[in-house]
């Protein structure tokens, strides 16, 4: 069987501050880690080989040369080989253009039976390429899984999960799943897969080696545009009450009660 | 498609499918089909012996715009139920469909829900197109992706508004490839640009650190998804109504790729935080699951709900769906008491625009006392009993 | 120094690791109980800690000793007591097989030591050997395809919960260091019984006891080394042990300086954070300085030991000597800005404080340090 994951380096939005005196993002010493959800699709993959045997985990990216780094976290959590699309023909692809270049991707690996990818990356957040990337792959796709209850010969059954529950889905495959965090609990990394991810190779391809032109690329072929980006303005700051904590949540009642928010 | 074969040329020879370095040409009743799978590299027309299939020039794509007409909304119904985001839509779509002098259309697939319809036009739909079917019953991507897109490319629609719920957020990503446009996802803000008629779909970026304005200028139509509670519903009008237009649905064989074998409900209590008044929300400052039962108290005595922040959820603490942020829900109540919640600006995006926030943190300098209207610097399982006893004062 | 990015990388498992499963709460739990969660040791085994310098033929994971002390600097920046248990197959415990092991042993005993099976004590100091190793009173005497051991072991880590241990025995009385030999001696055999386990006063959660041995019978097939050869395995064992205590040492430094800045950023007095007061930034400065130097020093002395540095013995025991005397101080000024909060066990510079004490003493004290260094340049 063989299985391909697409995984994406994100800025760690967590550390991301604003500078409080020009409003603007402070991105310098900001972690590049594995896209939280790509983990999840990792480890689906890596239960997955472990469960029918006789398979190969591929992880695909697009993304700078940097990125080479998130995919040997990958090689060394277990996954057989990585691919790194990476060209400046790719810069500044939409969501659209991503998946027609990782879609070329999977085609040059030699396609997959099953392809993991993250529900969505936290620095977007915009849960699209994983859809999209099936539609230019002609695959059927479950978005949100939330647990795979069985892959046999031709199908997958799998859980799709809904803001109040669950739908249980039949897919054939091959097929596209994107992987939601509930759906596992992602492995460490092991200190001999971290060596020994240093002694395999990353396979890194530009547009030309996955037959793409570069009209197809990047921003040439992005539908959409950033027409301008600003910092959202900040609420002021309000009260801050003084007091014991009793005399704290008696102002702080009184006050909503005199608004009559109560 | 670039690529386009025309039939009363082709012959079925299949010179094009072996010359298809990726396998996405089929011939179907001894017609040439390009299939998802191309990637418009044009190798099938060079080898064609009739000059059958062409590669339209891409500015070919993006000149005819102005064919374009109408804003459309995704009328997502689940189990025959409108949801409350389709009906927001609506009331933004009136809107914008005011502003550039244009119909609002639902689309709305299922089966039996064409009572529904009258539902749409009271909020505003000028138009319904409807699609019914036993395979549209419940979403599934395939079908609904099938039946919209070829409607997309019927009717033509210079925009089509979605609801960012589980299925909205499946739904989008797969027509826009289809209708090749581009998409902008969890939209918070719209507004037509007043020279080019264009729309401006304002998004939160980098966790919420950055708002990002897109444009979709030469592809149509322009499509967003909009995340639930955002925008506003129209007050129902009873008396509009409107035109309902049929759509035609039916499926060949093998073209739905998965079935839907259950649908399970798991949410125990109707917890709506985007129609609650007043929200009680906890985060990692709680430091076990146990503290979430001081703030079910105190939600209960508030008439209010539980919330909680990503931290809280990621801990294990309480389930995904209470959860409020940039990845969560957005909410915007009367009341909203933070506690414990540091204030990481993920958070911030999903409630910042509540009525009245209420900090409640151990550290004077968490950043949720910068937009909270009232703060208390404090212990949580200290401030919280206090607010509980003078509650019971009033 | 400027890491590789694979080195950077075991960083990031080492920090990822700990931050998610040794919590506060498990951390507390373990200074209660005295007892450490095999799941946790377990989970330590699996990511690899166990084995990091171990080569991969023997179930290691094939890593320098640079990774090793970046493994044990990330865990003692949270936690020194877990570190013991991820520290010893890399060091006491399989450090004397892989030194001077059969094939067999290697086979026999490294390997589950090194997946986390099996655990391995050090058995050198007794009650009138400590820093003195050359004084070694039991005997092993020999008796057919067996050898008798007498004799007791004393302050042994571990020894309570380990499978095995490695005993040096005297089997040449009159030949003082020279006539030293090393056993590995199954933890069950008759005769064999443990003392009352040490009440320490740090480094709770991992049992320290003496191993008692009366007429154990231990077959000369577990003789480890040649005989007589058994001070040189103790020795370089212990050579190796030193880095792995400096490493430790700049991790629980690093630990309370972290505590140290957070707390005189949050702690009030006189109407302004005390980090604002120049008596507390300026510790902290010299702290921080401090530590720098150490790790520095710690680090040359791995990378040293990875190019097989003739100097690197000597390396390792000034990289010990300053880490855990500059962490003690370290310790002791994050406790001085915490003022009577510092005293009290809700603060992590408390327990921190306790835990590094043994580090100048144990694995060689400070003094055995200095006698190793000036007997390097003054040879």
């Amino acid at each position: 069987m063989r299985i391909i994951v697409c995984a994406k380096q994100v800025p760690d939005t967590n550390e991301v501050r604003i500078d409080p005196v020009k409003g603007t993002l402070i991105r310098d010493g900001v972690p590049s880690i594995l896209n939280p959800d790509d983990a999840n699709a990792l480890e689906a993959a890596l239960q997955l080989k472990e469960q029918v045997g006789n398979a190969a985990v591929s992880v695909l990216s697009m993304g700078p040369p940097q990125a080479s780094y998130m995919l040997r976290e990958c090689l060394a959590m277990g996954a057989d080989d990585a691919y790194l699309l990476s060209s400046r023909a790719f810069g500044g692809a939409d969501t659209c253009a991503t998946s027609t270049t990782l879609a070329a991707g999977v085609r040059k690996i030699g396609g997959a039976d099953i392809i993991f990818a993250g529900r969505q990356a936290i620095d977007g957040d915009t849960a699209q390429v994983g859809p999209q990337l099936a539609q230019r792959l002609g695959l059927p796709v479950v978005t949100y899984v939330q647990k795979i209850r069985s892959v046999s010969e031709g199908k997958a059954v799998v859980e799709r999960q809904l803001e109040d529950g669950y739908e249980v889905i039949e897919v054939k495959l091959p097929c596209l799943l994107t992987c939601v965090k509930e759906l596992n609990e992602p492995r460490y990394m092991t200190v001999r897969g971290i060596v020994e991810a240093y002694e395999k190779e990353i396979t890194v391809w530009n547009e030309k080696d996955v037959a793409l032109d570069p009209a197809q690329c990047g921003l040439n072929a992005s539908p959409t545009q950033v027409h301008r980006s600003f910092t959202p303005p900040q609420k002021g700051k309000g009260k801050m009450l003084s007091g014991s904590i009793s005399e704290m949540a008696a102002q702080l009642v009184g006050e909503l009660n005199e608004k009559h928010l109560l | 498609m670039a690529v386009i074969v025309h039939e009363d040329l082709c012959r079925g020879c299949k010179k094009c499918v072996k010359a298809c370095p990726f396998e996405a040409i089929t011939i179907e009743g001894k017609k040439a089909v390009i299939g998802l799978g191309c990637t418009q590299c044009g190798a099938c027309v060079e080898v064609c012996p009739f000059g059958a299939i062409e590669k339209e020039a891409a500015e070919k794509e993006t000149v005819d715009i102005s064919q374009y007409h109408g804003v459309w909304v995704f009328a997502e119904q689940r189990g025959g139920v409108l949801m409350d985001v389709a009906l927001e839509l609506l009331g933004e779509g009136r809107r914008l469909a005011d502003e550039i002098g244009t119909e609002l259309c639902a689309v709305l697939l299922g089966e039996n829900v064409e009572v529904l319809a009258e539902e749409l036009f009271r909020y505003g739909a000028d138009k319904v197109y409807l699609g019914q079917h036993p395979e549209l019953v419940t979403y599934n991507t395939d079908a609904y992706t099938n039946v919209i897109y070829k409607a997309i490319r019927e009717y033509k629609p210079e925009i089509v508004l979605l609801g960012a719920t589980h299925i909205g957020r499946d739904l989008g990503p797969c027509l826009a490839v289809r209708c090749g446009t581009g998409l902008t996802a969890d939209c918070t803000r719209l507004e037509i640009d007043p020279e080019s008629k264009g729309l401006q779909q304002t998004r939160p970026a980098f966790g919420g650190n950055l708002m990002a304005t897109i444009v979709c200028p030469n592809h149509r139509p322009q499509m967003s998804t909009v995340r639930p509670g955002v925008m506003q519903k129209l007050m129902p009008d009873e008396t509009r109504s409107g035109e309902v237009v049929a759509l035609k649905v039916e499926f060949a064989d093998g073209e739905i790729r998965t079935k839907v074998l259950e649908i399970v409900r798991t949410m125990k209590e109707t917890v709506k935080l985007t129609d609650a008044e007043i929200i009680v929300a906890g985060g990692r400052g709680l430091s076990d699951p146990e503290g979430f039962r001081l703030l079910e108290k105190l939600a209960k005595k508030l008439g209010g709900v539980v919330g909680a922040s990503r931290a809280a959820v990621d801990a294990g603490w309480i389930d995904h769906s209470r959860q409020i942020g940039q990845t969560g829900t957005t909410v915007k109540p009367k009341i909203y008491i933070a506690c414990g919640i540091s204030g990481a600006i993920q958070h911030l995006a999903g409630m910042q625009n509540s009525g009245c926030i209420i900090a409640i943190n151990k550290y004077e300098g968490a950043p949720i006392f910068e937009i909270a209207d009232y703060g208390i610097v404090g212990d949580l399982y200290k401030v919280i009993p206090a607010i509980l006893e003078a509650l019971d004062l009033e | 120094m400027i890491f590789s990015e694979k080195h950077q990388l075991i960083r990031k498992l080492v920090r990822d690791f700990c931050e998610k499963e040794l919590t506060s709460e498990i951390l507390d739990e373990v200074e209660e109980t005295g007892v450490f969660p095999q799941e946790i040791q377990d989970k330590m085994a699996k990511a690899g800690f166990y084995g990091i310098k171990i080569p991969r033929e023997y179930g290691g994971q094939g890593a320098d000793n640079l990774a090793y002390v970046i493994m044990l600097e990330e865990i003692c920046r949270v936690s020194p007591v877990a570190s013991l248990y991820a520290n010893s197959p890399n060091s006491l415990s399989g450090g004397p097989i892989l030194l001077s092991g059969t094939p067999e042993q290697l086979e026999k005993y490294l390997r589950p030591c090194v997946t986390g099976e099996k655990m391995l004590a050090f058995a050198l100091t007794e009650p009138g050997a400590g820093s003195d190793a050359g004084g070694v009173a039991t005997t092993a005497v020999p008796d057919g395809d067996y050898y008798i051991l007498n004799g007791r072991k004393t302050f042994i880590t571990m020894a309570p919960l380990a499978d095995y241990a490695v005993i040096y025995a005297k089997t040449s009385p009159e030949k003082g260091t020279r006539g030293i030999s090393a056993f590995i001696v199954d933890m069950k055999a008759p005769g064999v019984s443990f003392g009352k386990p040490e009440k320490k006063m740090g480094l709770i959660g991992c049992a320290t006891s003496d191993i008692i041995l009366e007429d154990v019978r231990v077959h000369k097939r577990d003789m480890l080394g040649a005989v007589d050869k058994g001070f040189s395995n103790a020795m370089k064992t212990l050579d190796g042990g030193r880095l792995g205590v400096a490493a430790q040492s700049i991790g629980v430094a690093q630990g309370c300086l972290d505590e140290a800045v957070r707390y005189a950023k949050e702690r009030k007095q006189f109407g302004r954070p005390i980090a604002k007061f120049q008596a507390i930034s300026f510790m902290i400065a010299d702290m921080a300085t401090k530590l720098a130097a150490a790790k520095e020093l710690v680090y040359n002395a791995a990378v040293l030991k990875d190019r097989n540095d003739p100097q690197a013995g000597m390396y390792c025991s000034m990289a010990k000597l300053f880490a855990s005397e500059v962490c003690n101080e370290i310790a002791g000024q994050a406790v001085q800005i915490h003022g009577g909060y510092g005293f009290t066990k809700d603060y992590k510079v408390e327990r921190f404080y306790r835990d590094c004490r043994v580090f100048t003493i144990y694995e060689g004290t400070s003094q055995v340090q200095q006698m190793v260094i000036s007997g390097q340049l003054l040879k």
